[in-house]
């Protein structure tokens, strides 16, 4: 019997015949924590008696969440991760650099890797055929420690897609869809198993959105192949030596498949207070909202602001609504000012934030108001996410965004386009 | 056996709910931010709840983010296990790293207020107020090894590694 794409990658990281169900214990190639879980991964390292890492260039601390400070409990919390990292000789970045999720799939991610990250959106780089999972400080520690983990090898649901996406929709469609399909459980502990033509199709940028959103439907890791297109990005990354091919087997065992016709999708939002709230942009028309915000480690790359300059080109935000723009990382905001649609946006009426998570996770940079409702191209919409438990969370694609940018309220973007 | 209180929630009880990131700057405050445990989905409760009481949730309790902060506030407002029908997995995992307890039952027929009296090594829950008896799943082996330390710090400085 052959395999998925998580008991390969786990097999040859535990050097064992890994098979769903099975506990191992696998060797970690990236370890890394953020500001807001880093500085008790700290703690919990100091607690464990650990004198040294198990290998520094394998371990990575970022300052994104609060960035820059907001206030001096988080500057001392970025405080305690410079000394650790200057203690110990572990990768470091500085504020402005980008939001972990996105440095680690521009410079650190290679297929075939084991990734945990003391963030639950480290499934991100399964986009490049990466299991990469979250866990809590301590697991995080420990992997810091030890240089390995134990995991449960997952069962896992193949989604296979198939057809072209209509004009106006895209991978944060697909994958809003399917949690609301499937549900914000409907895949805990297992792996989500991208394939179908419209993947192999697909970009990095739309397989890191739908890999981002795996958490979402409770699942361990979001996984795709590492085929020419993850050779193409690493060798415009100046990373051709980290490829290698991924694929999981013809004859592996799925606990269940589910198809999906892309061309049947149109755009869609998650309403509050959870993401599998599902509802179609055009069905909540009239929704009004008075923030937008482009960016996050789900939306805020390269081709997610060339969509929303594309349509906000030569128009305006509506006056009783800001849009807040940030790019996911540095890279992105210097390819994106050298394209123009920084300017675009910024003369739509945008606000560019610096590289990181922004107003996300509620800390900082457009906390909401009460009763005020936000369209936000994250990945989460929980009561209180964004500051404020009397506000409204929608999420959706980046053209949605823009489009209910110009209107004021929640709008099918191919009434715009 | 413990005995307590429940308190009980709805599903998809987030990490945002119980500790939301609004609060990030009190994180490496654990005994502030603990003041605000589950401050966005009932305000109340951390003037409520009392040493061994028990939280008692939905489905997909602990969804959301990786933030170990969520299970270790509970268990410093002195929530002694949490009863859900079902868990979402990071949080399972690091609610058990820290020593807290969750365990899967049947949550429906206990009402808030209940007194329960559960036995961690039968794996019964006994509800006082109604009489009812539940049973919950048994906490897989290899977790169930590390929360017998008293959780990962403890099971790592014992054993140097881990022995599954
Ligand atoms: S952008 Fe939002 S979801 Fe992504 S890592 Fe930052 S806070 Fe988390």
């Amino acid at each position: 019997m052959g395999k998925t794409l998580a008991e390969k990658i786990l097999s040859q990281k535990s050097g064992s015949d890994a098979r769903a169900g099975d506990i191992v214990i696998a060797k970690v190639d990236l370890v890394f924590a953020q500001d807001t879980t880093g500085p008790l991964t700290v703690r919990q390292f100091q607690a464990s008696g650990f004198k040294r890492l198990a290998n520094p260039q394998q371990i990575a601390l970022f300052r994104d969440h609060a960035a820059p400070s907001p206030n001096s409990g988080l500057s001392n919390d970025h405080i305690i991760l410079h000394q650790f990292a200057r203690q110990t000789g572990c990768l470091i970045y500085a504020i402005g650099e980008g939001i972990c999720h996105q440095i680690v799939a521009e410079s650190l991610a290679k297929p075939g890797d084991v990734i945990i990250g003391a963030d639950s959106h480290t499934v991100t780089a399964g986009g490049l055929g990466a299991f990469a999972t979250g866990m809590g400080s301590t697991d995080t520690a420990i992997a810091f420690g030890l240089g390995k983990t134990w995991l449960q090898v997952p069962q896992s649901i193949k989604i296979v897609v198939s057809g072209n996406f209509p004009e106006g929709v895209g991978a944060k469609d697909l994958i809003l869809h399917l949690i609301g399909q499937i549900g914000a459980d409907g895949a805990t502990y297992k792996a989500l198993e991208f394939g179908g033509n419209t993947v192999d199709n697909m970009s990095m940028s739309p397989r890191f959105t739908i890999a981002n959103m795996a958490v979402e439907a409770g699942a361990k890791v979001g996984l795709f192949a590492a085929d020419k297109t993850t050779q193409q990005y690493l060798d415009s990354q100046g990373r051709s030596n980290h490829y290698q091919p991924v694929a999981s087997d013809a004859d592996a065992a799925y606990a269940q498949t589910i198809s999906i016709d892309a061309a049947n999708l149109e755009p869609t939002v998650s309403q509050p207070h959870t993401v599998d709230n599902i509802a179609l942009a055009r069905e909540l028309k009239g929704t009004k909202v008075q923030q937008v915000v482009i960016g996050t480690c789900t939306n805020g790359r390269l081709d997610d602001l060339a969509i929303a300059a594309d349509i906000l080109k030569g128009k305006k935000t509506h006056h009783e609504t800001r849009l807040i723009v940030v790019p996911a990382s540095r890279q992105v905001m210097l390819e994106a000012i050298t394209d123009g649609y920084i300017q675009t946006l910024i003369e739509a009426g945008a606000v560019i934030l610096p590289p990181g998570c922004g107003p996300c996770l509620g800390l900082h940079q457009g906390v909401l108001g009460d009763v005020e409702s936000c369209l936000s191209t994250a990945n989460r919409n929980f009561k209180g996410r964004m500051g404020n438990p009397n506000a409204f969370i929608y999420l959706g694609s980046p053209a949605t965004a823009a489009a209910s940018t110009i209107t004021g309220e929640i709008t099918d973007p191919r009434e715009v386009m | 056996m413990l005995t307590g209180r429940a308190f009980k929630f709805g599903d998809n009880i987030s990490t945002d709910h119980i500790t939301p990131g609004r609060l990030a700057h009190l994180r490496s405050n654990l005994p502030e931010l603990a003041k605000h445990v589950m401050e966005d989905t009932d305000p109340t409760f951390a003037s409520r709840v009392k040493a061994g009481d028990f939280i008692v949730a939905g489905n997909n309790f602990g969804l959301g983010s990786s933030r170990e902060h969520a299970p270790l506030v509970i268990k410093m407002a002195g929530v002694r296990a949490i009863l859900a029908k079902s868990v979402a997995r990071i949080f399972f995992r690091n609610a058990i790293n820290v020593g807290l307890p969750v365990l899967i039952c049947d949550t429906t027929l206990i009402d808030d207020g209940d007194e329960l009296e559960v036995d961690l090594a039968a794996g019964t829950v006994k509800d006082k107020t109604n009489g009812k008896q539940l049973t919950f799943s048994k906490i897989p082996e290899v977790m169930l090894r590390i929360f017998n330390e008293g959780g990962l710090i403890p099971y790592i400085q014992k054993y140097g590694d881990f022995k599954l």
